[in-house]
């Protein structure tokens, strides 16, 4: 497979890979760190990409796998991936400062949700993936997707409505 | 829209029943300047998921292989030809000057003289070798005497019966 080839099957997903990365390791240069990371494995497998009935779900499963690994490793070795990328760079300035600042809110609360629905969330709320497709990249099934994603939808209302209450951000 | 139609999708939402048309309805509701007071918590939620969604990745991935690896592999060939080559003519030219009549006066010279020193040697080992002919024969004469002595043993092979019986 040529190089253009490749690129022509993978770069419709690569910011998905990405903002995947980025969910669940937050930090940016790790984020683009574990994408170059999958690109170059998929490359690397380039002769078994034609096999798969589903690059984009398959890269997607293994993006999930390889930030988790990477995530426990960091556990175990008792540190933190450190970041420092609260503030959304690609904001456009027309966007109003306070609506700004309760997104930043919602960041930092989807950080604090369990692994799983932050996978979910992101992939349903952000990357607007069928529920089936949901399924397949992390093999479990639907049900269990839509309590996961009701359970996360619920939880991030409810902190929203705390700090809208309380007006502080 | 109706706020009521919004409140119901959004219960639904809630649950994670809505289909995705559904939500990007909600999605395009809640982009919009004026927002029901009582949904105004949900708008930075909706904003935020649509504002990720623009997040790129921008990074290079180096997916050529690395090229120094194969000029490294085209150097080492070279080099081992050149070795071989070398190898192959210098045997060559120890070759030739083994033969007597490709050299020059002088080294003739230097051969014949060093033939001569070599004569004149083997002549003097010859002179040694007749020397050691007499040794030889000493040697032989003594070998008769060790046959000699083996008369002595059957003496002590006697005493042991002798002294045994005792």
């Amino acid at each position: 497979m040529k190089q253009a080839e490749f690129l022509n099957i993978v770069m419709p997903f690569k910011d998905k890979v990405f903002r995947l990365a980025k969910r669940l390791l937050v930090s940016q240069e790790e984020a683009e760190d574990a994408t170059q990371e999958i690109l170059i494995k998929l490359w690397k497998n380039k002769t078994k990409i034609q096999e798969y009935k589903n690059v984009e779900a398959f890269s997607m499963t293994m993006t999930k796998n390889f930030c988790l690994d990477r995530l426990k490793s960091k556990h175990a070795q008792n540190l933190k991936i450190v970041h420092s990328n609260y503030q959304d760079k690609n904001v456009s300035l027309q966007k109003q400062i306070e609506l700004n600042d309760s997104v930043s809110i919602v960041e930092r609360m989807m950080e604090d949700l369990p692994e799983q629905q932050k996978i979910i969330v992101q992939l349903r709320d952000i990357e607007q993936y069928e529920f089936s497709e949901i399924a397949k990249v992390l093999e479990i099934n639907e049900t269990a997707i839509r309590v996961a994603l009701s359970r996360a939808r619920k939880t991030l209302r409810e902190k929203l409505t705390k700090t809208h209450n309380y007006g502080v951000s | 829209m109706v706020l009521a139609k919004i409140e119901a999708l959004l219960e639904k939402y809630d649950n994670g029943e809505t289909t995705l048309q559904e939500e990007q309805q909600l999605k395009n509701y809640f982009s919009k300047e004026t927002v029901a007071p009582s949904l105004e918590v949900y708008k930075p939620m909706f904003a935020y998921f649509s504002q990720t969604q623009q997040e790129q990745f921008t990074k290079d991935v180096p997916l050529e292989p690395k090229k120094t690896y194969s000029m490294y592999k085209w150097i080492s060939v070279a080099a081992v030809t050149v070795l071989m080559l070398g190898i192959y003519f210098q045997t060559n030219k120890t070759q030739e000057s083994k033969n007597y009549a490709g050299l020059s006066i002088e080294e003739k010279a230097i051969y014949d003289n060093t033939m001569l020193a070599f004569d004149i040697l083997s002549k003097n080992f010859k002179k040694g070798e007749d020397n050691l002919k007499s040794l030889d024969l000493m040697s032989s004469s003594l070998n008769q005497g060790t046959e000699n002595m083996a008369y002595l043993g059957e003496f002590s092979n006697t005493e042991r019966k002798i002294f045994n019986n005792n």
